[in-house]
Order: C-alpha cells, then sequence, then structure tokens
C-alpha cells in the first residue's frame, strides 16, 4: 500500500495527541487540578494540537476536503465515519476537562471530565485502527497486533511527552509517569516484534490462480495499459520494501534508546533529566514515523494477484 | 446510504455481465467504448493526465489484461476483461464515510454519487478486484456504472439499451442480463458453460461471472473439415478430364 505522507503524520500525530490527552485526563482524575498553570495550559494545548494538526493534515489527501463534513454520517457502516464522529465528541470532554483542570475546578467534576476524555481519546484511536483492521483485502492489517499496535503507540508516544513535558516543568520525579512512559515504551516495542514477528510467519492465502479463477499456476504476459494506473500506484507499492528488515530494526532500536534515555533520566535526574526526556520524545517519534511508514509500505492488496503478483 | 440493501428476496433482480474467456481476442473495444460511452455519461469526465506524455495516467472503468495458464499441450494464453463486478456484498460501499457509494436496491448496480464523493479512496482499499479508479483531476472515485444511462435509457434503440462493452464486443464475448433471474439467458449460459466467480473465498459475492476457456479439442472429436469439392466423378474418364480442364480455363 502506498504510504501517503499526510495519512503517516495524521495517525502518529493525532496517535501521540490523544494518548498525551489520556493521560492529562487519568492525572487529572487522580490529582486534582493542573499544578501550575503553565503546565496544565501548556500540555492541554500541546494534545489538541497535536490531534487538530493531524485531522487538519488527514483531509489532505482527499479529493475534496470541502466535503469533509459529509464522513461523520455513515456511522453505522463505515469505521471512517465512525472515526471522524468519535474524534469530533472527544473534543466536548476534552475541552471541559482542559478548562476544568487548568483553572483549578472542582475535584469531583475533573475527575469526571478527566475519565471521559481518557476513555473517548482511546475510542478515537480504536477506530482509526479499525479503518485499516477491518479491510478483508490486506492480511497484514488483518493481523491481531494491528489495533493493540495503534493504541499502544498513541499512549507510548504521549507518555514520552507528557514526561517531556513535567521534567521540563521541573516534576521530573512522579513515580507513576515515569514508570508508565517506560511501560508503555516497553510494550510498544513487544507489540511491534509480535506483530513483524506475525508477518513473518503469514504464509500466502490467496493466488493468481485464485484472482482470475484460473486455477493452478497462472502467468502475466500482458498488462492492460503501457504505464501504471490508479490501482498499481496506489495498492501496488513495493518501494523499499527490501529495506524493511533494517527499518524495522532501526525502529525498535530508537523506542529501545528513547526507553533507555527516560530511565537514565527518571533514575539518576539531575540536570540532564529535561534533556534526556526531550531527545527520548524526539526518538520516539520518529519511530512511530517509521513504524506508521512500513505498516503502509508493507501491506500487500490481494489485487496486486491481478498484476503479477502470484501469491499474497 | 451505505448499509446495503436486503437483496436475499427471491426474484431479486442482480444486473450483471457474463465475460467468456474462451471468446475474448483482447481488441479492446469493450475498453474503449466504455471509455467513451462514459466520459460523457454518468462517470463523465474520465479523465487522463498528460495521455501523450511518456508517463500517462487515466480513469478506466474496464482494464483487459492476458494471462497464460495450463501445462504442456493445454497451455493457453487468454485475454481477462476486468471491471466492476457488482458484488452482493461489496465492502467497498460499506466502508464509505459518506454514503456516495451505494447499491441499488431496484437491480444490484453499485454506484458512486460524484456529487458527495470525497475523494478519500477507501472504497478502493476495500475492492479485492481493482475495480475503483480515482479520478484525481475530478477528486472522485470512478467505477464501472452498469452503463446505468444506457440500460434503461429510452431514447436509445433497444438493441443499444445494453453496456457499452457489450454492445462494442465484436465477438460476442460479453453478455448482460438478470442473473437474479435463474432462467434468464445470462443464467443458463453460466449454468450451461460452468461460469465461475472471482476470488469466491473473500466472500463479496461478485454478481457478474466468468466462462472458462474451452477445453482444447483432442484430433479425435474434431469436427472433420469440409471435404474438397471435386469436379466431376473424379473417375479418371475422359468426361471427368474434359469438366477439369473447363473448370481450370474458366478459373
Amino acid at each position: 500500500m502506498h504510504p501517503a505522507y499526510s495519512v503517516i503524520l495524521f495517525t502518529t500525530a493525532s496517535g501521540a495527541g490523544y494518548g498525551l490527552l489520556a493521560l492529562l485526563g487519568l492525572t487529572g482524575a487522580s490529582h486534582g487540578a493542573a499544578s501550575s498553570f503553565v503546565f496544565g495550559a501548556t500540555s492541554m494545548l500541546l494534545a489538541l494540537g497535536l490531534i487538530t494538526a493531524g485531522l487538519l493534515s488527514s483531509t489532505f489527501h482527499l479529493g475534496h476536503p470541502e466535503r469533509a463534513w459529509r464522513a461523520f454520517s455513515q456511522w453505522r457502516t463505515s469505521w471512517l465515519s465512525r472515526e471522524g464522529v468519535a474524534a469530533v465528541i472527544t473534543y466536548v470532554p476534552a475541552c471541559l476537562f482542559g478548562l476544568a483542570w487548568v483553572f483549578g475546578g472542582n475535584d469531583t467534576l475533573i475527575a469526571i471530565l478527566g475519565y471521559l476524555t481518557a476513555i473517548m481519546a482511546m475510542v478515537t484511536v480504536f477506530t482509526t485502527a479499525m479503518i485499516y483492521a477491518s479491510l478483508p483485502t490486506i492480511r497484514q492489517w488483518r493481523h491481531w497486533a494491528v489495533v493493540p499496535g495503534y493504541i499502544v503507540l498513541a499512549i507510548a508516544t504521549g507518555a514520552v511527552l507528557l514526561y517531556a513535558l513535567a521534567t521540563l516543568f521541573g516534576r521530573s520525579g512522579i513515580p507513576a509517569l515515569g514508570v508508565i512512559t517506560m511501560a508503555g515504551l516497553l510494550l510498544a516495542i513487544i507489540v511491534k516484534l509480535a506483530y513483524w514477528a506475525g508477518l513473518s510467519r503469514m504464509k500466502p492465502k490467496y493466488t493468481m490462480g485464485d484472482a482470475t479463477g484460473l486455477g493452478g499456476t497462472v502467468r502475466q504476459w500482458e498488462v492492460p495499459h503501457t504505464s501504471e494506473n490508479f490501482v498499481q500506484r496506489e495498492m501496488g507499492f513495493k518501494v523499499a520494501r527490501k529495506h524493511a528488515l533494517k527499518l524495522r530494526g532501526i525502529c525498535i532500536g530508537l523506542l529501545a534508546l528513547a526507553l533507555v534515555m527516560v530511565w537514565a533520566g527518571f533514575s539518576f535526574g539531575g540536570a540532564a533529566a529535561p534533556v534526556l526526556a526531550v531527545a527520548a520524545a524526539v526518538l520516539a517519534g520518529i519511530a512511530v514515523v517509521m513504524e506508521r511508514w512500513l505498516f503502509f509500505a508493507e501491506a500487500k492488496h490481494v489485487v496486486t494477484l491481478f498484476y503479477g503478483e502470484q501469491a499474497v | 446510504m451505505t448499509s446495503l440493501p436486503d437483496t436475499t428476496n427471491p426474484g431479486q433482480k442482480k444486473l450483471g455481465l457474463v465475460i467468456d474467456l474462451d471468446t475474448c481476442v483482447g481488441c479492446q473495444a469493450c475498453a474503449t467504448s466504455c471509455k467513451e460511452w462514459n466520459t460523457q455519461g454518468y462517470s463523465a469526465p474520465l479523465t487522463d493526465i498528460d495521455p501523450y506524455g511518456p508517463d500517462p495516467v487515466g480513469a478506466w472503468l474496464n482494464r483487459i489484461h492476458g494471462y497464460e495458464t495450463g501445462e504442456g499441450e493445454n497451455r493457453r494464453a487468454l485475454h481477462f476483461p476486468r471491471s466492476c463486478l457488482h458484488c452482493e456484498t461489496p465492502a467497498c460501499v460499506t466502508v464509505c464515510p459518506t454514503g456516495a457509494s451505494y447499491k441499488r436496491a431496484e437491480d444490484g448496480i453499485v454506484l458512486v454519487n460524484p456529487d458527495t464523493c470525497i475523494g478519500c479512496k477507501l472504497c478502493s482499499w476495500a475492492c479485492p478486484y481493482g475495480a475503483r479508479e480515482y479520478d484525481a483531476d475530478d477528486g472522485v472515485m470512478k467505477k464501472c456504472t452498469l452503463c446505468v444511462d444506457r440500460i434503461y435509457n429510452e431514447n436509445l434503440e433497444p438493441e443499444d439499451r445494453q453496456p457499452a462493452c457489450v454492445r462494442a464486443c465484436p465477438t460476442g464475448a460479453r453478455h448482460f442480463g438478470d442473473l437474479g433471474d435463474p432462467n434468464s439467458d445470462v443464467s443458463q449460459l453460466v449454468k450451461s458453460r460452468g461460469g465461475f466467480d472471482l476470488l469466491p473465498q473473500m466472500d463479496y459475492k461478485p454478481v457478474n461471472k466468468y466462462l472458462p476457456p474451452r477445453p482444447r479439442r483432442s484430433d479425435e472429436n474434431a469436427v472433420p473439415a469440409a471435404k474438397l469439392e471435386t469436379v466431376g466423378k473424379g473417375d479418371g474418364s475422359a468426361a471427368e478430364r474434359f469438366f477439369s480442364w473447363l473448370d481450370k480455363a474458366l478459373s
């Protein structure tokens, strides 16, 4: 599958934003109002800014962005529509929570809004993952680790961001946050390793003989057109699949390095803690962009069987 | 609405094509007549970008592949037209976030409303058959309409009220009809020739059917060529030689 940059930017930025939002909701629910106005406002704006930037970038790949509002209508059958609806609904508890949390509202109110925000943030990430996981045409996306992968990476990147913010505001010593961040990164590594192990074990299911109905061995001797068409460009993307193994290694390596940096900053603290935390956030960000690029590049669509692929 | 209509009623109309892989000669007449009709009809325009340049790309609703199958004496090359199969359970319709993609309850035709399509391309991802092609210039998805603007068009002569591809096929390799009616010509044809579905394992339940190439004829069951006409009795008599000479002289 062709990795569209707008979709990669959307799913990674909004994923990190929703992860951060969910953790801020839980922070508010357990600790009450934000420790300072500047910290609260900065972190809420970062979360909502990432989400909004991601949502806007997702409209860039549309042929008619001005009609995007129509996508809220088919939630009965379409996961893409459900994602749009969930994303918009999440703004309601998120904005109310942000106001209550930043301006120091009632603790019970903050807790209720915080939990609601966290739940809706995760529901939205879940609907994003289901857009891919529900397609019968791409077996790599039917793997059990696809949905957990989206959710865990959202939480991990959100946690690293929150950890970096907290250390910048001189609050690096919160044990729960450090543990959650390290656990999130570790879980992200485990889920992605499981996914890639699953892909390596995945045996082809459909052949060119199945696609054409001719059975047995079928060879292509003539393509229907002189240059690549939309179907080949969109669904037949093969560029750099040969580098997939290296890229997987770099991606896991970056996540592991981020984990070590968080651990070092958390354990030894000092003046280096904020630098290490910000560096960890940057590394985790690069890793998740690579992971999302691979998610598309490694996905093989059934339609490629009509264009010379022997089995998918 | 992207919810699928209930098409389980007996006698439900399922309009579709039956494509004969035995007689298709790969002339591309169906593809070009499809493009010609549909670039001015329901799907208009079917944009070609850089059509005469080094890297042309354009939206076509019908593509003709060439495949080779079988081994040894049974090896054969065949032409394989590929277009929308108007599936009974098309995931391309249910994934559509706007309701622009829909399946008609009355005849099962799968269409895209070009006025509400946002061009997200998710439907093309959901189709295993590569039937949908995005028109980057128009910003919406294009697909076979089964020439919905021909088959019911009372301004056309009755014989023209069929899809442009079917009308154009010079070898009669394309057939159009109601595959929901077991007694229709197309259903009978599918039955007698062993018509099949593409990728039945994926459970999209395509309406269009393909007819397999007929088995190669062996020498024993081959129909002998017509005997050459002989002049006269062929007995070498004077009369036979005379008529033979006359035949040559007049030829």
